[in-house]
């Protein structure tokens, strides 16, 4: 990671799948450090968007910026995807999952373990290093994807629905531990949802985009006074107004 | 940051039920057993003569007569058995990731997989013996021949149906294409391996007798082309008894590594 932190900017973005017009003309920014939510209806190229600004695959159209890069090679150097489904590989326990990408950069594994052993207490899964990944519920292995995406130390997160396949209840959990995580180690981060509460909750800013061909139709800053806990958060009336108008854009389609 | 109040404590996680011996293979036994006793009741009742159809209890005569010559007969079978095995497992697995990388491979080379295995190993076996002489090696040749198909085919399946999400998700995690291919390609393959190795061991047995059977000194196959036209038809069906127990073992035996190996995969 540089110290700090890199910020991501898309520029006239557009792409096709055949005769398909997925995204068109998208355009936002996000400082270094700051996280910046990304809502749609579903379908509307959200994830792909994520696959372009992570350097797995390339835009029709426009140009795509992580830190200083714009070649695909450097923005996935800079980012690391945490996807809806945790993808934690059946065949290595929890703690060798969590330290995959010190393995990948050539660390020896008994190494990585030592390196990767501490943060398990810190992610509420003390105990849990040496489980496979089927023993554990869907709330821990998403924590240990969790895990695994910030040992990879890139400059941005880039997280895809990453509480979808949750129930409410853990997932309110893991939207609660996200923020705590992301207030105590900020990184830049780009999370796409269609929860427009799971957006304000843990983003700075929320973008929201349109049905097909996506585009961006309002930029919303999420000003909110500090609260301590969900609860009181979400009854904020600012919260409240915020989230109302969220959701009219989304039905209307327009600002 | 806020505790997670649903965290299961370590001790409760679950384990799979362990069925006990008798379960598993309590109904396989009473089966076998029930199968000898007909055939023993049968022999007896039809008066049908030892040199056709001997009983259960002269085949175990036979081999006990015969004890040392079925010893060393099966040691040399076994071990025909055993390191074509193991050819075929190097052969198939070079073969398959090989055409796992290369698409150019699959499609000139895999035809040319399926054709070798319509080759009659009938036909193919006296030539292997005149080519090699009556050693061990045309055994390996046949053994390896046909065990290393339904390994490659298994194992090719299993590396290309790979959930294209995790090359992906490595790739974001610094991983080279070795690494993909060592830490996920590789290890979902794993269990259709096992499968495709599973097939091969209950051929193998069958494999090196026909070796055996083309020119050979020595070898359960040897014994029961001797004993025939001697008309010591309890002899022949004591070293097919032999062999039938290798080919179970066998079968056991990899199922055992696999379990081990897979540990992961038991749910």
């Amino acid at each position: 990671m540089t110290p700090d932190g890199a910020g991501v900017g898309l520029d006239g973005v557009a792409h096709r799948f055949g005769d398909v017009d997925v995204l068109r003309d998208i355009a936002f920014t996000v400082e270094p450090r700051r996280s910046l939510g990304v809502i749609g209806p579903s379908g509307c190229g959200k994830s792909t968007l994520l696959t372009f600004i992570a350097g797995l695959a390339e835009p029709g159209g426009g140009s795509v910026r992580v830190g200083a890069e714009t070649a695909p090679a450097g923005r996935l150097a800079a980012c690391a995807l945490m996807p809806q489904k945790d993808l934690l590989l059946p065949w290595r326990r929890a703690i060798d999952n969590a330290a995959l990408a010190l393995e990948n950069r050539g660390v020896p594994r008994k190494q990585a373990r030592a390196r990767v052993a501490p943060l398990f207490e810190r992610f509420n899964l003390g105990g849990f290093e040496q489980h496979w990944p089927h023993e554990l519920s869907g709330g821990m292995r998403q924590r240990v994807a969790f895990l695994r995406t910030l040992v990879a130390d890139k400059d941005v997160l880039l997280l895809d629905e990453p509480f979808g396949g949750l129930d409410a209840i853990t997932r309110a959990d893991m939207q609660d531990w996200l923020r705590g995580v992301l207030t105590v180690e900020p990184r830049t981060a780009v999370l796409v949802t269609h929860d427009v509460e799971e957006a304000l909750l843990l983003c700075h800013e929320v973008v929201v985009l349109t049905p097909r061909p996506a585009t961006v139709v309002a930029r919303i800053e999420v000003d909110l006074p500090v609260r301590v806990s969900r609860a009181e958060t979400i009854a904020d009336p600012a919260f409240t107004a915020l989230r109302a108008r969220i959701l009219s854009i989304l039905a209307q389609g327009s600002a | 940051m806020t505790r997670v109040s649903t965290t299961p404590r370590p001790a409760t996680r679950a384990r799979p039920e362990q069925r006990g011996a008798v379960a598993t293979w309590g109904p396989a036994t009473a089966l076998v057993v029930a199968l000898i006793g007909l055939w023993e009741l049968v022999t007896a009742l039809a008066d049908v003569p030892a040199y056709l159809f001997p009983a259960p209890s002269a085949i175990v005569r036979a081999a006990v007569e015969d004890r040392e010559l079925l010893v060393a007969a099966t040691l040399v079978t076994t071990t025909e058995v055993v390191l074509g095995l193991l050819v075929a497992v190097v052969v198939a697995l070079l073969i398959a990731v090989a055409l796992h990388f290369s698409a150019i491979l699959r499609t000139t080379v895999f035809p040319l997989l399926i054709a070798s295995q319509t080759v009659p190993i009938v036909v193919l076996a006296p030539i292997l013996a005149i080519v090699f002489g009556y050693g061990v090696e045309p055994k390996l040749v046949i053994v390896a021949l046909i065990c290393f198909f339904p390994i490659v085919v298994n194992t090719l399946d299993g590396l290309r149906s790979v959930d294209p999400d995790l090359p992906r998700l490595m790739r974001t995690l610094s991983a080279t294409r070795w690494a993909i291919f060592s830490k996920v390609e590789f290890p979902s393959a794993l269990p259709r391996l096992f499968s495709g190795l599973r097939v091969a061991v209950t051929y193998a047995p069958i494999g090196a007798v026909f070796g055996e059977w083309s020119g050979s000194t020595d070898g359960l196959g040897f014994v029961m082309l001797q004993a025939t036209p001697q008309l010591r038809t309890a002899l022949v069906f004591a070293a097919i008894a032999v062999l039938t127990v290798e080919s179970v073992a066998l079968f056991l035996l990899v199922r055992l590594v696999e379990n081990v190996t897979l540990r992961w995969n038991r749910r």
